[in-house]
């Protein structure tokens, strides 16, 4: 028994770090833009396959690909920004929610034209994962939890120490404020979504090298993501990365009870009891 | 010449003009003290001076530039300052950040204006790690006062510095604004706090329906009987 929960908490904790990344941009983009991205999910799967490009084209390993597909995906949200999201900022917010939407299912069908629908791998072959003790362990998860862990890091010291990242944190706390101190919103609206969509490249590719890649596994993964910003407090960074742990985790252990299939409805009830219960948010303080 | 000029402004949100012709000036090193009845417009005359309400007349010059219109961002460029009476900190952030903010603008150290601001409120550098939503009324004025003095301005604008104070805070805050002003910053100020503003302005205007009703130095409009009966409260 407690080496089933300890093999799930370990899976959890992957998933639940690939969550964080996602729901860091998809809260920063709330707290910044005030409307819920729903082609983030998408921003993921793109990654994931800009990724499979540099690995198959230029036969490289896919932590390689990995900073490239962020690059590329960090791009592609800009200029998705300045193409669509721009034009309609000044309207209501569920009009970008709904042009989001949009997005979404263009990204989407991008992705099968291009790459197909069926599934497809980084790396063909099995990795023989590391027994320690009773637990399987794959050397890719180990790469994974490493890698979320160093970017979490680093978007942490990104929004603490840079001028750029304390802009941004206080354009979600305050955006009437941050105007009139005479910070400048359009910069800081670009390089909100660079950085969220080099993230979601990142929670793309590691899901891909976790499980395998199509032109959904973004759009499936989007309802925890979201769950993971409600439960870390909507647009609060340092929230999300503790939200995406916890949906992870809750998400994988809950097998244990019911059958597996029902691990995105753990997240939905999750997000909805916090909804109810606490919709500032389960944390305290405005971490 | 003065520091700032605002001739027949008319400016409003929707489709009426709350402001219905309003005149202004600052003159360097001064402080000028609007008062008037709820919905005479004093608010709405800081943020049209500052570019964040849409002015459909007149003309706005700052030390003889047309500023009318402009963005808030070339405000702040320009070394103007404004301090909203409400939600006028970041509350997740912590003072020292708030005051970093208030100097974005700035290229190059700036240490050396932090220290300034410490100068006038040590309070705030003592406090400095603390997150400002979590401060009194008192200290997140102090960081919202502070945070706008980090661009080094000429003029700074506040909106009813002192609403929802104690009377202890409220004569701290009007000794702090002297003490800046000191400085050699003007001072443009809507206050409710009529009587002890005006006591220490130089010079004051009286509004009232989006209208000039009352010009004169603070001592004048306090011995004005008119002034006294209709604004002040007798």
């Amino acid at each position: 028994m407690w080496i089933e929960v300890t093999q799930l908490f370990i899976n959890g904790l992957l998933l639940g770090s690939i969550l964080a990344l996602g729901a860091v941009g998809a809260t920063m983009i709330f707290g910044v833009l005030r409307f819920a991205h729903f082609a983030h999910g998408d921003l993921m799967t793109m990654g994931a396959y800009f990724a499979l490009l540099v690995v198959v084209s230029l036969n490289l390993p896919v932590m390689v690909a990995l900073p490239v597909a962020m690059l590329m995906t960090a791009g592609l949200a800009v200029g998705i920004d300045q193409v669509v999201y721009r034009r309609i900022r000044r309207v209501q917010p569920v009009i970008l929610l709904i042009s989001s939407f949009a997005t979404a299912l263009i990204l989407r069908a991008v992705v099968q034209m291009i790459w197909g629908s069926s599934n497809q791998v980084y790396a063909t072959g099995i990795q023989m994962p590391w027994r320690i003790g009773p637990l399987a362990i794959k050397p890719d998860h180990i790469l994974i939890f490493c890698a979320a862990a160093v970017l979490v890091i680093a978007v942490h010291l990104f929004l603490s120490r840079t001028r750029m990242g304390k802009a941004m944190r206080a354009m979600s706390d305050n955006m009437n404020l941050a105007l009139i101190t005479g910070i400048p919103a359009d910069r800081v609206i670009m390089w909100t979504w660079a950085i969220g969509g080099a993230l979601a490249a990142a929670a793309g590719v590691f899901l891909g090298m976790d499980t395998r890649l199509h032109p959904v596994m973004g759009w499936t993964l989007l309802l925890p993501v979201f769950a993971a910003t409600i439960v870390g407090g909507i647009g609060r960074p340092y929230g999300a990365i503790f939200g995406g742990l916890l949906i992870g985790c809750a998400m994988e252990l809950s097998t244990l009870i019911i059958p597996g299939a029902y691990k995105p409805a753990v997240a939905f009830a999750i997000m909805i009891l916090t909804l109810i219960f606490r919709p500032q948010g389960i944390i305290k303080g405005a971490l | 010449m003065s520091l700032l000029t605002a001739q027949g402004i008319y400016a409003g949100y929707g489709e009426a003009d709350i402001l219905q012709g309003i005149n202004l000036t600052v003159g360097a090193n001064e402080i000028v003290v609007i008062v008037g009845p709820n919905g005479a417009g004093k608010s709405t005359a800081m943020k049209a001076v500052f570019g964040l309400v849409p002015i459909r007349q007149g003309r706005i010059e700052y030390v003889g530039e047309d500023i009318t219109n402009q963005p808030p961002e070339r405000m702040v460029a320009r070394g103007i300052a404004y301090v909203p009476q409400e939600a006028n900190v970041f509350p997740s952030l912590s003072v020292l950040e708030n005051l970093e903010l208030g100097a974005y603008a700035i290229a190059g150290d700036i240490t050396p204006r932090l220290e300034k601001v410490y100068e006038i409120f040590p309070r705030l550098k003592e406090r400095r790690q603390q997150q400002a939503g979590v401060m009194s009324g008192g200290e997140r004025q102090m960081v919202a006062m502070g945070r706008a003095l980090m661009i080094e301005p000429r003029l700074l604008m506040l909106d009813e510095p002192t609403a929802g104070l104690s009377p202890r805070l409220i004569d701290e805050t009007f000794e702090r604004i002297r003490e800046i002003n000191a400085l050699g910053i003007g001072v443009l100020m809507v206050e409710q706090n009529a009587r002890q503003a005006l006591a220490i302005a130089d010079r004051g205007y009286v509004l009232a329906s989006g209208r000039n009703r009352h010009e004169d130095t603070g001592a004048g409009l306090l011995a004005d009987p008119e002034v006294a009966k209709m604004f002040l409260g007798g």
